[in-house]
């Protein structure tokens, strides 16, 4: 688990002591928060509503409504199949469940072991490319079922 | 970089920087005769040869960055850099093709270029004076290299407006937005018209919003302007959550300035001096141009207080959005940017009424901005002239799914869907049979071949049972299942309901639920009924355009693939083998040789025969994951 060091909140504090205003912040401390932790557990949630004086049913109110916004921390290679109309239509759901498969994981979680995550998202705007894969920042085009393992492999 | 205090300056400077695009306005008008190897061209300035790479979202995910910089090292390794300069810009539109590189002024196009393609680039065509073959492009029909872009099918039809810069301009060089015309629709509006003046021109064009809704951009301008208030805000909507369409992205990455400039004008035009951008946080290199390019127009003046010594001030700042399909909407979208849950609220009253902060607030989208400031300069009436009676100019397409040539395509408006899917789009992938086209995202409909020849505007499209959209056009073949894409679709908006009001929460929901057991061939003949009854209610109740379009893509299958339906919900049979619940893997007896090779893949042994004899699968154990097919030599394997 990504650790919660105090550096980690100190460096979050300084950026909501900047913001000229405090009006109408919330999401981009969030966006924020989220690259510092990695993620918005709630205990970031609890000093993100201190600091900007609104309540943490609301802080957690908007972390929920968003899908970019995540309460669990992501793998250490964390892969994003996409799941965009393009990548829909030439065939990204049977290389998804192959992810899956292999992974041995059910909907969008993260391996036992914390090495690898999944999630769908909705179009990178790579359509050309389609079906899309991404695994941190390394961008896979054309992908099929059958490449999914030689993938993986590659960040075993 | 000093500030521009006037007009003339700004004049000068774009008659100063002209000389940076000289080797690319050549390409313009090159013929194919127009050499470009270092030795055959001795015009009177050093610099000879332009390479321009594709540093696009598509194309740097096939590494172009990597090629950027082997064509630098190389060019630098023969002590050229001086003939030979190479740049990184936006967005060809060719993705298909991806990663694309262009050779100027003699306009070669190569296609799918790797890193280690580049010397052979340098050395044959930079330095020999060859075009490297193998890298052009073919004519799919007759094999034949296509060299100049100008003569490729995907490009004969196309117009480009909005597009107009993108992959022809470095978009982090300034001076070559200000060489090509850039701030000077701007400089002219502050200086010589009044805003009334200004929103008369935009009304006079024609110009409808490109954002989906198509309402008239002038008169949206026109309301922002009555409204008086202290302060009154631009905002740029940049969310494209439409999955599947990414014109917006190419405009930002490839021309930010241009977004730039139009929100400027709007500002004036209206009478605001705010702007913000909305954009996606999952579009980092068009937030990363973007912000590059706001910071460059305020370092020389084209952005903050007294642009060209005038007393118009303006800025702009960005937001970013989170992730929510529904933040597109633009009630949703204020709230979202005043950090709040983006749920949409009633209209009226309109943001031009009361926006962000409750101050009047005018919402374009980018490429509905990205027009702007050609319309100031090339006048209401060329514009006008472009397109349909009712929807004047051009209008950008993401043209995707089993198309041949995927990727960003511009046309005027009145273009039939054929030209777009068949002459531009080169056709169906793999020789197969068009069979649908889905016009704006989960909010449109499925059009069929009867369609194809309807002119695209925003009128027709929704006369036909779709929508325009923001121009996501997803190209389905024979094997696309209809039922299950309308499935697709209800996932989507279902996931990102807002869940704020009943009609859409619950309604979208319950339209999956019905798809997915139609899928699953657990389907009645009164469900059919149903996803028909509750359709209507939806789109009848709902508080936003996300619920009440949500059931389009249910209704426009229904009505063009009605057999479809019946096929899944009587017959118990997917015709497109799609839907895995009701397939049925099966041998054909007389191609099997009786190998055992599919009875030893299968994990629950459902496949029994003896050696040299037919063997056969038992449908009641199969669990239809397929591992036998691709094993059999002998194609005796089949789905159905
Ligand atoms: C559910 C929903 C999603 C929308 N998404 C977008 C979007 O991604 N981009 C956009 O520009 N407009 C979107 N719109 C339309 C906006 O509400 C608004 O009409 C548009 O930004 C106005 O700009 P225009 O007049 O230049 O088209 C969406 C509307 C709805 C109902
Ligand atoms: S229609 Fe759907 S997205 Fe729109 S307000 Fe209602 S629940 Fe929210
Ligand atoms: S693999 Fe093909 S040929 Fe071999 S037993 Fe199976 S069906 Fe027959």
């Amino acid at each position: 688990m990504e650790e919660l060091s105090q550096e980690k909140f100190q460096e979050l504090g300084q950026f909501i002591d900047s913001l000229p205003s405090k009006k109408g912040e919330l999401i981009r401390v969030l966006h924020k928060a989220q690259e510092i932790f990695g993620y918005l557990p709630k205990e970031v949630q609890y000093f993100v509503g201190r600091k900007l004086g609104v309540s943490t049913a609301k802080v957690y109110g908007v972390v929920t409504f968003y899908s970019y916004f995540t309460m669990s921390p992501k793998g250490k290679n964390h892969i994003s199949v996409c799941l965009g109309t393009a990548c829909y239509v030439r065939g990204a759901e049977p290389v998804l469940d192959e992810f899956r498969k292999i992974l041995n994981i059910q909907g969008t979680e993260t391996t036992p072991d914390g090495k690898f995550s999944l999630c769908s998202l909705r179009c990178i705007g790579a359509c050309g490319l389609a079906p899309v894969v991404t695994v941190g920042e390394k961008v896979y085009g054309r992908v099929t079922k059958e490449m999914v393992a030689g993938i993986l492999a590659e960040y075993k | 970089m000093s500030k521009i205090q006037t007009i003339e300056q700004l004049n000068e400077l774009s008659n100063n920087v002209k000389s940076l695009l000289s080797i690319r306005e050549q390409g313009e008008k090159s013929d194919d005769k127009t050499k470009a190897d270092i030795k055959a061209i001795a015009n009177g300035s050093k610099e000879k040869i332009n390479i321009l790479i594709c540093g696009g979202t598509g194309c740097k995910s096939s590494e172009s960055d990597k090629i950027v910089e082997n064509f630098r090292n190389k060019i630098s390794e023969l002590g050229i850099q001086e003939e030979v300069k190479v740049l990184k810009t936006g967005c060809f539109g060719f993705c298909e093709k991806g990663p694309i590189v262009k050779v100027l002024p003699d306009n070669t196009f190569y296609v799918m270029v790797t890193p280690e393609d580049t010397d052979e680039i340098v050395n044959t065509h930079i330095v020999g004076g060859n075009k490297v073959d193998r890298l052009l492009y073919k004519n799919t029909e007759t094999n034949e290299s296509i060299s100049d872009s100008k003569h490729m099918d995907f490009y004969k039809k196309q117009m480009r407006i909005a597009l107009r810069n993108c992959g022809v301009i470095d978009p982090n060089n300034v001076n070559e937005y200000i060489a090509r015309e850039g701030y000077k629709a701007l400089a002219t509006c502050i200086t010589s018209m009044d805003s009334q003046q200004v929103i008369n021109l935009m009304k006079e064009s024609g110009l409808r919003g490109r954002g989906g809704g198509g309402f008239p951009t002038g008169l949206k301008w026109e309301i922002a302007s009555k409204n008086n208030a202290d302060q009154k805000y631009v905002v740029c909507n940049a969310d494209e959550g439409d999955p599947g369409a990414f014109m917006d992205r190419s405009i930002l990455e490839g021309d930010p300035h241009s977004i730039v400039e139009a929100m400027a004008i709007c500002g004036y035009a209206i009478g605001a001096s705010m702007g913000r951008v909305y954009i996606r946080a999952e579009y980092p290199l068009a937030i990363k141009r973007l912000e590059k390019a706001i910071l460059d127009a305020r370092e020389i003046g084209l952005l903050g207080d007294n642009i060209l010594g005038t007393n118009f001030a303006f800025d702009i700042e960005i937001t970013f959005g989170a992730g929510a399909f529904v933040c597109g909407e633009e009630t949703a979208l204020i709230h979202s940017m005043e950090g709040e849950r983006g749920e949409p609220t009633m209209k009226p009253p309109f943001p031009a009424e009361k926006g962000f902060w409750g101050k009047p607030t005018n919402v374009n989208n980018v490429e509905t901005f990205a027009n702007i400031p050609v319309i100031i300069l090339n006048g209401a009436k060329w514009y006008k002239a472009i397109g349909t009676e009712r929807s004047a100019g051009t209008k950008v397409f993401a043209l995707a799914g089993k198309v041949n040539n995927v990727g960003l395509v511009e046309v005027p408006m009145g273009t039939t869907l054929r030209e777009v899917i068949f002459d531009i789009g080169g056709g169906i992938k793999n020789g197969k049979k068009f069979k649908a086209v889905q016009t704006g995202g989960p909010s449109g409909g499925c059009l069929t071949e009867k369609d194809l020849d309807t002119p695209i505007d925003f009128d027709n499209l929704i006369a036909k049972g779709s929508m325009m959209g923001s121009g996501g056009m997803i190209v389905m073949d024979e094997d696309n299942c209809m039922p299950a894409v309308a499935k697709f679709y209800l996932e989507f908006t279902q996931e990102e309901s807002c869940g704020k009001c009943t009609p859409c929460r619950i309604g979208t929901t319950r339209l999956r639920e019905i798809l997915s057991m139609i899928c699953d061939g657990k389907g009645t003949m009164e469900h059919l009924d149903e996803l028909k009854r509750l359709s209507g209610v939806i789109k009848d109740t709902a508080l936003c355009g996300l619920g009440q379009t949500a059931p389009n893509p249910v209704l426009s299958t229904l009505d063009a693939f009605y057999d479809e339906y019946l096929a899944h919900v009587v017959d118990k049979k997917c015709p497109s083998a799609q839907c895995q619940k009701l397939l049925e893997y099966v041998i054909i007896p007389d191609n099997c040789k009786g190998c055992t090779l599919c009875a030893r893949q299968c994990p629950v042994n459902a496949i029994s025969g003896s050696v040299k004899e037919a063997h056969v699968i038992d449908k009641l154990k199969c669990i239809k994951c397929g591992a036998c097919i691709d094993k059999c030599k002998f194609k005796a394997i089949i789905k159905r």
